[in-house]
């Protein structure tokens, strides 16, 4: 079918697009000019130009300090998140009994929601912290590691089934015949396994960066940003501009527009990386 | 398998087994203190309940007569059956005629949906509720519409890459026996299309299900999902009751439990598809 009238078209196509006008594309519009405005409702916007983006890092350091701790979270998270999952692929494709239960067990957690999963660490974290009669609010560095294991708890079974299906997709040939040439196992895992899973490297280190930097959830269940807004990351830092006080949503939008800036150069660079190892294929 | 290798797969196992067990141990100990009296669960959490802190069921009773478990799993369920539903459905339509009919307007119309999967939501968030509340759509109904405009850049994306490996010449057979647009579609296409609206449905419902910020901008002061109804109740200040909590905690996790084990294997083959392609 290459043509088709404009009815059958529109029949088609109208639904999702009044929904994706609705839910996305004119709050989206919307939120770009918002943020050069001073407003509490939409209707009693007053063009500020870039005053919002001024006070958004100069009033106080609540943002600057959250987008520090959700560099210094997103790079340790990602880092560890793949290791793990990446172990965890090597072990789970040896020819162990019970690997099904294994990776079963492995990528429960991931299909539990941030806000559960957030209260269920807080219990454990701080009953192991009650023994040193403090809790995670006591230093942002517990709230810090505390997010970064619920983070790994989540994640790592999810990256580890993708780790998986990408080192099954080896042909074992490949690995007999280097096995046959002599090559031992460190050998094949670093001259034939690595290179070979560097597509599944690529997709799984941008979900975690992805996810990891747009954490929100589990950072409200388990800190709320405690203490004061030290574990506070950029995401919850927008919320709180937006909803904690009034006089602020016009910065709230400002923060949003930069949040999305750097998430969008995250993702053009991760494409033109992944472009250019194509070409190189 | 000589001794050595035989060996080596035993220690892995035994590895395996030691760290499966420590994944499951956190739940395992939200389970248990649910047993456990209110007073024993903060400071003791790895106790195990014994004669005097063991309270049976009264947890799982408080729990679900204070925080309205029953209309939070409700209104979860409805939700996110209603809205995955509705996306497979209309996102499925979309992406085919986007796919079939080369055009600048279908092309824009896929670039803009993909580009919409990058925003993050707070970029929207105070925008898209305002707007929901203007148009009257801050109620389990409304909020369908919501989520199907927020789903549609992932769905679309998922669904044309795989409608583009679709041979035309089927669709051109049907078309040439009579079949006008709506009878191709849903009598040669769709039929097809049941591996990735699989995929689909299970990414959707995953976030859907678990989504905690979009429906308490939208609903939550009048109607509370379960991730709303743990976070009101968790979230709150004051004296907190936490046997109803560690039991409320329980049962947010036992649908979820349930319907992994029952489709684990749709579960992770439509997760790994949908991130390939993703």
């Amino acid at each position: 079918m290459r043509r088709i009238s404009n009815a059958y078209y529109a029949l088609f196509t109208l639904p999702t697009l009044t929904a994706f006008a609705i839910a996305f594309f004119i709050p989206f519009l919307l939120g770009i000019y918002l943020s050069f405005t001073r407003f509490t409702t939409v209707t009693n916007a007053r063009w500020v130009g870039l005053n919002n983006y001024v006070r958004a890092f100069t009033e106080n350091k609540d943002f600057l300090n959250a987008m520090v701790f959700t560099a210094k979270f997103t790079l340790i998270s990602v880092v560890l998140i793949n290791l793990f999952a990446f172990s965890l692929a090597l072990l789970l494709t040896r020819n162990v009994w019970g690997r099904n239960i294994f990776r079963t067990t492995f990528f429960m957690p991931n299909l539990i929601g941030g806000i559960v999963l957030g209260y269920i660490w807080l219990l454990i974290i701080n009953g192991v912290l009650y023994r040193f009669q403090v809790d995670i609010t006591f230093s942002a560095k517990y709230g810090f590691w505390g997010l970064v294991i619920v983070t790994n708890w989540q994640m790592v079974g999810y990256m580890m089934v993708i780790y998986i299906a990408s080192i099954q997709s080896i042909p074992p040939e490949l690995v007999e015949a280097a096995q046959i040439d002599g090559a031992n196992p460190r050998q094949v895992l670093f001259n034939i396994t690595i290179p070979l899973v560097t597509p599944a490297f690529t997709i799984c280190t941008f979900l975690t960066l992805a996810n990891s930097f747009k954490l929100f959830d589990q950072n409200l269940a388990l800190t709320r940003g405690a203490p004061g807004k030290a574990t506070a990351m950029m995401a919850l830092d927008i919320y709180n501009s937006f909803y904690g006080t009034t006089g602020y949503e016009g910065v709230g939008q400002a923060k949003a527009v930069v949040f999305f800036l750097l998430v969008g150069i995250i993702v053009l660079v991760q494409l033109l990386l992944s472009r250019s190892k194509e070409m190189e294929n | 398998m000589n001794t050595s290798k035989r060996t080596g797969l035993n220690l892995t196992f035994g590895f395996l087994l030691v760290l499966a067990l420590l994944y499951l141990a956190p739940l395992f100990l939200v389970l248990m203190n649910s047993f456990k009296g209110r007073f024993f669960i903060s400071n003791t959490p790895f106790a195990f309940p014994d004669a005097q802190t063991f309270v049976g069921l009264k947890n799982y009773v408080t729990g679900l007569v204070k925080t309205g478990f029953i209309p939070a799993f409700g209104y979860s369920l409805f939700i996110t059956v209603f809205s995955v539903g509705t996306i497979v459905f209309f996102t499925s339509m979309t992406a085919w005629v986007i796919t079939r009919v080369k055009s600048t307007l279908s092309s824009s119309i896929y670039y803009l949906l993909i580009f919409s999967m990058i925003v993050p939501f707070q970029m929207v968030m105070f925008t898209m509720s305002k707007m929901a509340n203007l148009l009257h759509l801050d109620n389990p109904i409304g909020i369908i519409a919501i989520y199907l405009g927020f789903g549609a850049g992932l769905s679309v994306f998922i669904f044309s890459g795989f409608i583009k490996s679709i041979p035309l010449e089927i669709e051109e057979a049907a078309t040439i026996d009579g079949c006008n647009p709506i009878q191709t579609f849903f009598l040669i296409v769709f039929p097809i299309l049941r591996p990735i609206y699989i995929t689909v449905a299970i990414l959707n419902t995953m976030w859907i299900w678990n989504d905690y910020l979009l429906p308490y901008l939208l609903i939550g002061t009048n109607y509370r999902t379960i991730p709303i109804a743990v976070q009101y109740l968790l979230g709150g200040y004051g004296s907190i009751d936490m046997g109803a909590m560690m039991a409320m905690l329980v049962l947010a996790i036992i649908p979820i439990v349930i319907f992994y084990l029952l489709c684990q294997k749709y579960i992770i083959e439509g997760v790994v598809a949908g991130a390939v392609k993703g």
